[in-house]
């Protein structure tokens, strides 16, 4: 493998641009004759459009059009998609209310577009658009699931009576009715999952380029997967047919979920740039990105576990609401469904599993998929509710974990999901000995005497990701299938370019995926470059989400080095004279074993090209394709545990220690995967005791700005400590599992449970400020 | 943004004339309110008049017993002035929790108490050190100076020359930060100046900005220490109460606090 393969740390070869601004984002670019677009968005959560006067804008100077909802339902633009269906217990599909790119009549949530302004420049285009008078009606509106589901409530969409999308349900209730008629004891916990705005560093923005001598369209867009924007743009909002569409998603600065979808923005920007016949570029500001990026969470469930007198867990059984704000995006519908309740097992033995969902439409920001998605709802109900077991039957959180724990794999859930493989004991020992488990109790008298309310708190998570097998994932109700494709193109002098389906915003791809071919090849990774994100470089793929880029993209690409590797071996094999069979791949060279004969890539790569000594009937050429479709989601799984002092006056909690025990399968750069460890530590640690986006009763933004919404700082978190147990994944080659979204999932329940702990009230939502610990321990 | 015209002065007689000549002039110190509202377009002044890099409102003198503290000097530089140290330590710890190391670098003392938020830290020091605000017209005792929200009794035009604080015989600062803003959710400055008086003053609490805290105030004069205060009880009546922070939790901070300034005190 050498220096650079699989499991060595190799420092990311993206950082030089990175960290010396030469990074090239969407708002970087400049198109000659690039107009701009500046948005007129509805400043009511409900509300009749009843007029639009654009007059005395489209007369000031600078101004190139201004269009209007109506225009783009004219033009036959399509309305946005769900591409995941669900069905309802009854067995009727999910109820959707059209969803227009504009709106050309109602508005259903602050920050929803109504007009766009085209422009010579933003401040013009922001001139006009102050201009354009827009009168509303407004209408009453719902801006919280209660309020929505009361009889009465004004509803959103005619589609959605009630305002109810779906009413799902998995598992068998009979076995869990059976469950807990014979349970000694039962534990129940009522819970919500804190709404929470996703907050990139880079804003969205898209630009489009309709080029009309050829009816081509090119769009610069901010996306986390450029094929599938172009599939949805092309089958389902008629812009153009995808071989006249151009999708190129150059560097994306984070993405967490929210830059998946096709949002109204470059539906209207290619739009509007065909009508001007110019450029059109939109960038969004931090208050739009509050607006308009599809939040994450916002759960209320009621959770409720039954146990035999030995503590042994029953069934389960949860009944959730999920809140999906005013319209349905892209992906939302499987995320409180298939993301959530297929979870609902955790690292436990359950017999019996019943979960209802009830999807509810309410006048806010659209929800879907934001790191972890459905995951760290399920993980976060779990285990509170088995550290509420464990306290109300006064027994070690951790023992009763570990007498639950699954332990023989393969492990069918009564939820779907079968798990591959894992040794759940292994990452609670683990984790277990990096904080002293055993000495806490020494620890927190130690505290108590210094006037500190002292708490331990742990999370064993599991989640599923590698997403996902597309057949697995249509009979489920998925409109796309999760494969991913990579091609390998060995130049004629030997350098390697790999093209990927999966997209990097920043998880280190330009590096961990070199690291393949150093490992294969024994090439330095200098001598190998990642394409992606280009629909014209690239062949079709999915995307990069749902940690699959290792468990799916990389092995894409394994399987296309395979073959490369297999073509390669067969013309040094004829160059040296030699059998097909002796040629072993060393340090970049084909060698024949147990000789000193050999031949380089490079010459390897040029016999390929000038194609004149190739063995008989073998094509020209060094280039491979594959498509790889798992067979599996993968499971990594592991334990955290937070160890952290509540200031009993101020209800202010302090970390004193963090420890992460994970199992990702195979590692190909620790490095790399500490620093998404960490992020997703830091972003489940902000859903625990800062981040809230937050709605008034009229469905007004209260936290639309970083002076409200509190994103976590550096010293809002602790250092942490991390490990790794490895089980192989045996669904993939490589045996990785997919290590992006661990943090997100797991921290929250470690942290609400050490704080609960600490104050002994169990009593305790998200986020946990200190204004609320401090209500929980005074009242 | 709107469009604006920026001047530079070189002294604050200069300021001033181009304020009287823009129709709707601004002046611009660290620029930390004035730009994003402008970002915004919640401001549109005609003029802004940069008078951060005026030489003559940049600096500290200590003389006497008096600190003279400049209108344009940063947070960063009060911070680590040895005189600010020397004599009113509790100043020089305040800065230090003022926002983050790019707004201690930019912010001055002379733009957060001309734009007196009910959540900023100096304001408070004012109130409870018994300063005087200097303007280029007059000279204002801050109990005067600071009336309300986001109002104080600056006049049209009148430019802060700098702020003259008594060097006291003890004072402490004690802040619970806003989780997101980093403002004050309630900060609490004590003084116990050298006649023996004591002035408590709350930043972050009430609902007319920053005020004095009389039943403290009470308990400190008869014992200066922090269990002096623990019979007082504080009102919620009249405080601040949002997403971050309730009314009675802000009265227990409001007391919290006190206590932990006087301990900083010593």
């Amino acid at each position: 493998m050498g220096m650079e393969g699989i499991g060595a740390s190799v420092v990311r070869k993206e950082d030089k641009r990175f960290i010396t601004g030469k990074g090239r984002y969407v708002d970087d670019i400049k198109l000659l004759g690039m107009t701009y677009a500046h948005f007129i968005r509805s400043p009511h959560a409900h509300a009749k459009v009843k007029s639009i006067d654009s007059s005395a804008a489209e007369a000031m100077p600078g101004v190139v059009a201004v269009l209007t909802g109506k225009q783009i339902v004219d033009d036959k633009v399509g309305n946005l998609i769900c591409g995941w269906a669900i069905t309802s217990k009854d067995g009727s599909p999910m109820k959707m209310g059209a969803w227009p790119a504009m709106a050309p009549e109602t508005v259903r949530f602050v920050g929803q577009a109504v007009a766009v302004v085209i422009a010579e420049s933003k401040n013009v285009a922001r001139d006009a658009a102050e201009a354009v008078v827009v009168e509303y009606e407004e209408l009453q509106a719902v801006a919280d699931m209660p309020s929505a589901l009361k009889p009465g409530a004004p509803q959103l969409h005619p589609e959605a009576p009630g305002n109810v999308v779906y009413d799902w349900h998995i598992g068998d209730e009979a076995a869990v009715n059976a469950a807990f008629s014979k349970a000694a004891n039962v534990v129940t916990l009522e819970l919500t999952n804190n709404r929470l705005a996703p907050n990139a560093m880079e804003p969205r923005a898209a630009i489009a380029d309709y080029d009309a001598a050829e009816e081509h369209f090119t769009l610069y867009t901010t996306s986390q997967n450029p094929h599938v924007a172009r599939l949805v743009l092309s089958a389902f909002y008629n812009i153009a047919p995808e071989h006249k569409l151009r999708v190129i998603a150059p560097d994306v600065g984070g993405g967490f979920g929210s830059k998946i979808f096709i949002y109204p923005e470059e539906m209207v920007a290619l739009w509007a740039s065909k009508k001007v016949g110019r450029p059109v570029k939109w960038t969004g500001d931090r208050t739009e990105a509050f607006l308009t990026d599809a939040h994450g969470r916002d759960h209320i469930s009621k959770a409720e576990m039954a146990f035999d007198a030995d503590h042994k867990i029953l069934g389960l059984r949860v009944k959730t609401h999920a809140n999906f704000g005013a319209y349905m995006s892209l992906f939302s519908s499987s995320v409180p469904t298939y993301l959530y309740a297929t979870l609902l097992s955790g690292q436990y033995n359950i017999p019996a599993i019943y979960a209802e969902v009830m999807g509810v439409y309410t006048n806010t920001t659209p929800v879907d998929a934001y790191r972890g998605a459905g995951r760290p709802e399920a993980s976060y109900l779990l285990e509170r509710l088995v550290e509420t077991a464990a306290r109300q039957f006064k027994v070690d959180p951790a023992e009763l974990r570990r007498k639950n724990f699954i332990t023989q794999f393969p492990h069918q859930t009564p939820v779907i999901m079968a798990y591959d493989t894992g040794d759940f004991n292994a990452s609670l020992d683990s984790a277990m000995k990096a904080i002293d488990y055993a000495g806490f109790p020494a620890r927190k008298a130690a505290a108590k005497a210094q006037g500190k309310l002292r708490g331990i708190g742990l999370s064993c998570y599991i989640e599923a990701c590698g997403i996902a097998p597309s057949k697995a994932v249509g009979s489920l109700g998925a409109g796309v299938g999760l494969w991913e494709s990579a091609e390998i193109r060995v130049n004629p002098v030997g350098t390697i370019e790999v093209l990927t389906g999966s997209h990097s915003h920043g998880q280190g791809h330009e590096t961990t995926f070199c690291q393949l071919i150093a490992e294969r090849l024994g090439v330095p990774i200098s001598q190998v470059s990642i394409v992606h994100g280009d629909t014209d470089k690239v062949q079709f793929g999915m995307g990069t989400y749902g940690s699959r880029s290792a468990a799916v993209g990389l092995t894409a690409i394994l399987k296309a080095m395979e073959k490369v590797e297999a073509k390669a071996k067969k013309i040094a094999a004829h160059a040296l004279e030699a059998s097909e069979g002796d040629i072993v791949i060393e340090n970049g060279e084909f060698k024949v074993t147990g000789t000193d004969k050999s031949i380089a890539l490079p010459m390897v790569a040029l016999a390929a090209y000038t194609a004149h000594n190739l063995p008989d009937g073998m094509e020209p050429g060094l280039k491979e394709t594959a498509f790889y479709d798992p067979t599996n989601f993968t499971f990594p799984a592991g334990t955290y545990i937070c160890e952290l002092e509540v200031d009993e006056a101020t209800g202010k909690t302090s970390f004193v220690n963090f420890v992460a025990a994970d199992d990702f399968g195979r590692l190909i750069n620790p490095m790399i995967v500490e620093g998404q460890v960490h992020g997703g530590l830091v972003q489940g640690i902000g859903q625990a005791l800062l981040e809230h986006a937050i709605y008034d009763s009229n469905g007004q933004p209260v936290t639309a700005s970083f002076m409200d919404y509190a994103m976590p700082r550096a010293d809002d978190v602790p250092s942490f400590k991390l490990s790794h147990t490895t089980t192989l994944c045996p669904g993939n080659p490589l045996g990785v599992k997919g290590c992006g979204e661990a943090g997100a999932i797991g921290a929250s329940a470690a942290v609400i449970n050490a704080i609960t702990d600490a104050i002994g009230n169990n009593k305790l939502e998200m986020p946990a400020t200190p204004d609320r610990v401090w209500h929980a321990i005074h009242g | 943004m709107y469009e604006t015209t920026y001047h530079r002065a070189s002294s604050v007689d200069e300021a001033a004339a181009l304020f009287a000549k823009g129709s709707e002039a601004k002046f611009l110190a660290g620029g930390h309110t004035l730009l994003p509202v402008m970002k915004q377009r919640l401001a549109g002044p005609s003029d802004v008049i940069d008078i951060g890099k005026i030489k003559d409102l940049i600096g500290v003198q200590l003389s006497g017993d008096t600190l003279v503290i400049k209108a344009a000097t940063t947070y960063y530089d009060i911070m680590t002035n040895t005189d600010v140290k020397k004599a009113i330590p509790a100043i020089s710890y305040l800065t230090s929790v003022l926002g983050d190391p790019a707004v201690r670098h930019r912010g001055t003392i002379g733009g957060s108490i001309a734009n007196n938020d009910p959540a900023a830290d100096f304001p408070a020091a004012l109130i409870s050190l018994g300063a005087t605000v200097k303007t280029n017209k007059r000279s204002i005792a801050a109990e005067d100076f600071f009336k309300g929200l986001f109002t104080t009794a600056l006049e049209d035009g009148e430019i802060i020359t700098e702020v003259a604080f008594p060097v006291p015989e003890k004072a402490g600062y004690a802040k619970m930060r806003h989780p997101a803003s980093r403002f004050a959710l309630t900060g609490v400055f004590v003084t116990k100046t050298k006649s023996g008086d004591v002035r408590v003053a709350a930043t972050g609490a009430s609902q007319s900005g920053v005020m004095r805290v009389s039943a403290i105030e009470a308990a400190l004069k008869s014992n200066w220490s922090a269990s002096a205060i623990d019979g007082v009880t504080v009102s919620a009546a009249g405080l601040l109460s949002d997403i971050h922070g309730s009314s009675d939790y802000r009265a227990n901070l409001v007391k919290v606090m006190a206590q932990r300034a006087v301990q900083a005190a010593g």
